[in-house]
C-alpha cells in the first residue's frame, strides 16, 4: 500500500489514533466531577459495567462496520450504513455521522483554541499575582469578545481560526503523514503531562505553596465510595453518559478510521486496547488531577460548589489562579502542562472529526485530500463562529446539547438496531471476529444484540423525561395523582419547550425586570434560530448524500 | 485516606493499568498478517 494518505502506516499508529479520538478533554474536565456527584468511588461500579456492556460492544460494532464499509469503499457512515441493507433511508440517518462530527468540531474547536489561549496566557504572565476572583473574571472577560488581553483585537477569534487553520493543515498531510504522526507524538506527551500533575497533585501538601489541604484528601474525596448511591437510576445514567461521550462512540469518526483497514486485519484486539487506554487516561490520570489540586487549595465544599456549573468552570477559571500558587517556575510549568495535556486531548479529537467530511469528499466528489481538508475547515468556521459571537446566548450550549448529546444516543441506537437486527447478528459476528488476534468471548453476541440496544434505549428515554431533581419516585407519584410529569429544565422534552426560558422570563416579568425581559427574549430568538440552522445543515448533508447517490447511478457504481 | 477510598482506587487503577498493558503487549506480540495488509510503513517487508 503506497498512498500514505489513504492508509495508516502502522497498528500501535492507528491504535493512538482511535485512543487520541476517544481521549479528550471530558477525560480530565468532566469524568472527575461525574465521579464527585455520583457516588465517589461507587461511580466506578455502574461506569466500568457500562463500558463492558455499551462501551466495548458499540466500539466494536462501529469498527467492523467501519471495515465493511471500507470494504465497499466507503469512508463515512451514509454510504456505510446503505452498504450493510439496501434500504435508501440508512444513508440518510448515516448523515448523523458527519453531521455531528462537522457541528461538534465547530464548538469543540473553540474550547480547543481556549487551551491554546491558556498556554499562551500563562507563559506571558496574564495570571501572575491575580487573585481567584479576578481569574475566574479572565474567562467571561475572553468569551465577552469585548475585551483583548494582548492588543490582539477579538483574541478569542484569532485563537479559535488559528486552531482550525492548525486542524485543516494536519488533516491536509493525509492519515498517516498527518493525523497518526500526530498521535504518536501528543498521546505520549499527553501521558507525560499528566502523570507530572497528577504526582503535583498527590503531593500537596497543606502548609505548603499556600494550599490548606493535602491533595490526598481530594483523592480520598473523590474514591470514597457511597454504595447506596447505586440505588440511584440517576447515577447509572450518568454513568451510561459518561462511557459514552468518553469513548466517543455514536459519531462515525471510529467508522471513518476503521474503514482504512483491511478485512483480513484484526479489528477486536484493536478497539479493546484503544478503549482501554482511553479508560487508562481518564480513570488513573483524569481522577488524579483535577479534584485533588482544586481541593488542596479550595477544600470540599468550594469546591462541591464550582463542580455544580461542570469541570470546564473550575479547569478554566479556577486551575489557572491554583498553579500560581506553585511559584513562578513550577506554576508556568504546571499551567503549561495542564492546558497543553488539554490541548493535546482535545486535538486528537477534532482531527477525528474532520475525517468522515474527508473521506465522504474524496469518496464521492473525487476531491483530493488537500481540497477536502480545506472545504472542511471552511464549513466548520461557518459553522463554529456564530458559537464564539453567540456565546452569552446560549447557541455554543445549544449545539453542544442537541448534537454534541442527543445526536450521539440517536445516532448510536440507529446503528446498533441495524447492525444486529437489520443486518443480523450472524454475519455481524462474523465481521467482528474475521482476522481477530483475539477470541471475543460469546456472550458479547448476546451483549449486542439485547443488552446494548436495551441500554441505549433506557439512556435515551431517561433523557428524555429526566424529571425534576431527577427524582423519579416524586415523578411517578405525581402521575400517578393524576398531575403533570415535572420535567428537569435538562430533559429533552423540556429543552424543545424552552423551559428553562420560560421560567427565567416568568420571574422577569414578575420583577418587573425590563432589562432581563429583553435579554431572555433575544436569547430565546438565538436559541431557536440555532435549532432551525441545525436542522437545515442536516438537510443541506442530506442533499449532498442525495447527490452523490444520483452520481453513483449514472457512473454504475454500486454501493454495495 | 481511608481504607474503603484506597482500596477502591486501587483495585479500579491497578485493573485498568494491567488491562491496558495486557492489550498492548498482545497488539506487540501478534504474528503480522500477509501483505498487502492496512499499514503502509511495512510494505517494504
Amino acid at each position: 500500500m503506497s498512498n500514505k494518505q489513504d492508509s495508516w502506516g502502522t497498528r500501535v499508529g492507528l491504535i493512538l489514533a482511535m485512543a487520541g479520538n476517544a481521549v479528550g478533554l471530558g477525560n480530565f474536565l468532566r469524568f472527575p466531577v461525574q465521579a464527585v456527584q455520583n457516588g465517589g468511588g461507587a461511580f466506578i461500579i455502574p461506569y466500568i459495567v457500562c463500558f463492558l456492556l455499551m462501551g466495548i460492544p458499540l466500539l466494536w460494532v462501529e469498527w467492523s462496520m467501519g471495515r465493511f464499509g471500507g470494504r465497499h469503499g466507503h469512508h463515512s457512515t451514509p454510504f456505510i450504513m446503505e452498504s450493510l441493507d439496501r434500504r435508501k433511508f440508512w444513508k440518510y440517518l448515516g448523515v448523523f455521522g458527519i453531521f455531528t462530527n462537522i457541528v461538534v468540531a465547530a464548538y469543540y474547536c473553540y474550547i480547543e483554541s481556549w487551551t491554546m489561549s491558556w498556554v499562551y496566557h500563562t507563559l506571558i504572565g496574564t495570571f501572575d499575582g491575580k487573585s481567584q476572583v479576578e481569574v475566574a473574571a479572565f474567562f467571561g472577560k475572553y468569551v465577552d469578545l469585548d475585551k483583548s488581553f494582548t492588543g490582539i483585537p477579538y483574541e478569542p477569534i484569532v485563537f479559535y481560526v488559528f486552531c482550525l487553520l492548525l486542524n485543516t493543515w494536519i488533516l491536509s498531510k493525509g492519515l498517516s503523514g498527518g493525523i497518526e504522526r500526530v498521535a504518536k507524538i501528543l498521546m505520549p506527551l499527553l501521558v507525560v503531562f499528566g502523570v507530572f500533575l497528577a504526582y503535583k497533585g498527590i503531593t500537596l501538601k497543606a502548609g505548603q505553596d499556600g494550599a490548606s489541604f493535602d491533595g490526598v484528601l481530594g483523592l480520598n474525596f473523590l474514591w470514597q465510595p457511597k454504595f447506596e448511591s447505586l440505588k440511584d437510576l440517576n447515577v447509572w445514567l450518568a454513568a451510561a453518559g459518561q462511557i459514552f461521550f468518553t469513548l466517543s462512540v455514536g459519531m462515525g469518526t471510529v467508522h471513518c478510521y476503521a474503514a482504512y483497514v483491511k478485512r483480513k486485519d484484526d479489528i477486536a484486539l484493536n478497539a479493546m486496547t484503544a478503549g482501554w487506554t482511553n479508560e487508562f487516561v481518564e480513570v488513573v490520570l483524569g481522577a488524579s488531577i483535577l479534584i485533588p489540586i482544586s481541593i488542596g487549595y479550595l477544600g470540599i465544599d468550594k469546591v462541591v460548589e464550582l463542580t455544580q456549573s461542570g469541570g470546564l468552570g473550575l479547569g478554566f477559571k479556577t486551575m489557572p489562579y491554583l498553579f500560581e500558587q506553585w511559584g513562578d517556575v513550577i506554576g508556568t510549568i504546571a499551567g503549561v502542562s495542564f492546558f497543553g495535556l488539554l490541548f493535546f486531548a482535545g486535538i486528537t479529537s477534532s482531527l477525528a472529526m474532520g475525517s468522515p467530511w474527508i473521506g465522504f469528499m474524496k469518496d464521492e466528489y473525487k476531491m483530493g485530500q488537500n481540497t477536502a481538508s480545506w472545504t472542511f475547515g471552511l464549513v466548520v468556521l461557518a459553522l463554529g463562529l456564530p458559537t464564539v459571537f453567540f456565546f452569552n446566548y446560549g447557541v455554543f450550549d445549544e449545539y453542544d446539547y442537541w448534537v454534541g448529546t442527543v445526536a450521539l444516543v440517536v445516532f448510536a441506537l440507529t446503528e446498533i438496531i441495524l447492525f444486529s437486527w437489520v443486518f443480523g447478528l450472524e454475519k455481524g459476528w462474523k465481521e467482528i471476529n474475521y482476522g481477530a488476534d483475539i477470541k471475543v468471548p460469546i456472550i458479547f453476541r448476546y451483549i449486542i444484540k439485547w443488552v446494548t440496544p436495551l441500554m441505549l434505549i433506557v439512556v435515551f428515554a431517561g433523557s428524555l423525561i429526566t424529571p425534576e431533581k431527577g427524582d423519579w419516585g416524586q415523578a411517578v407519584t405525581e402521575l400517578s395523582e393524576g398531575r403533570s410529569w415535572p420535567l428537569a429544565d435538562g430533559s429533552i422534552l423540556a429543552k424543545l419547550a424552552n423551559q428553562d426560558i420560560d421560567k427565567a422570563m416568568a420571574v422577569a416579568v414578575a420583577a418587573g425586570d425590563q432589562n432581563q425581559v429583553a435579554e431572555l427574549e433575544k436569547k430565546a430568538t438565538y436559541v431557536n434560530g440555532s435549532r432551525a440552522f441545525l436542522v437545515i445543515v442536516y438537510l443541506l448533508i442530506c442533499g449532498l448524500v442525495y447527490i452523490a447517490y444520483v452520481k453513483r447511478k449514472k457512473e454504475g457504481r454500486p454501493i454495495a | 485516606m481511608s481504607n474503603s477510598a484506597l482500596i477502591t482506587m486501587l483495585i479500579a487503577q491497578i485493573s485498568i493499568i494491567s488491562l491496558t498493558l495486557f492489550f498492548y503487549r498482545k497488539v506487540l506480540k501478534a504474528p503480522k498478517k500477509a501483505e498487502p495488509d492496512s499499514y503502509s510503513e511495512n510494505d517494504d517487508e
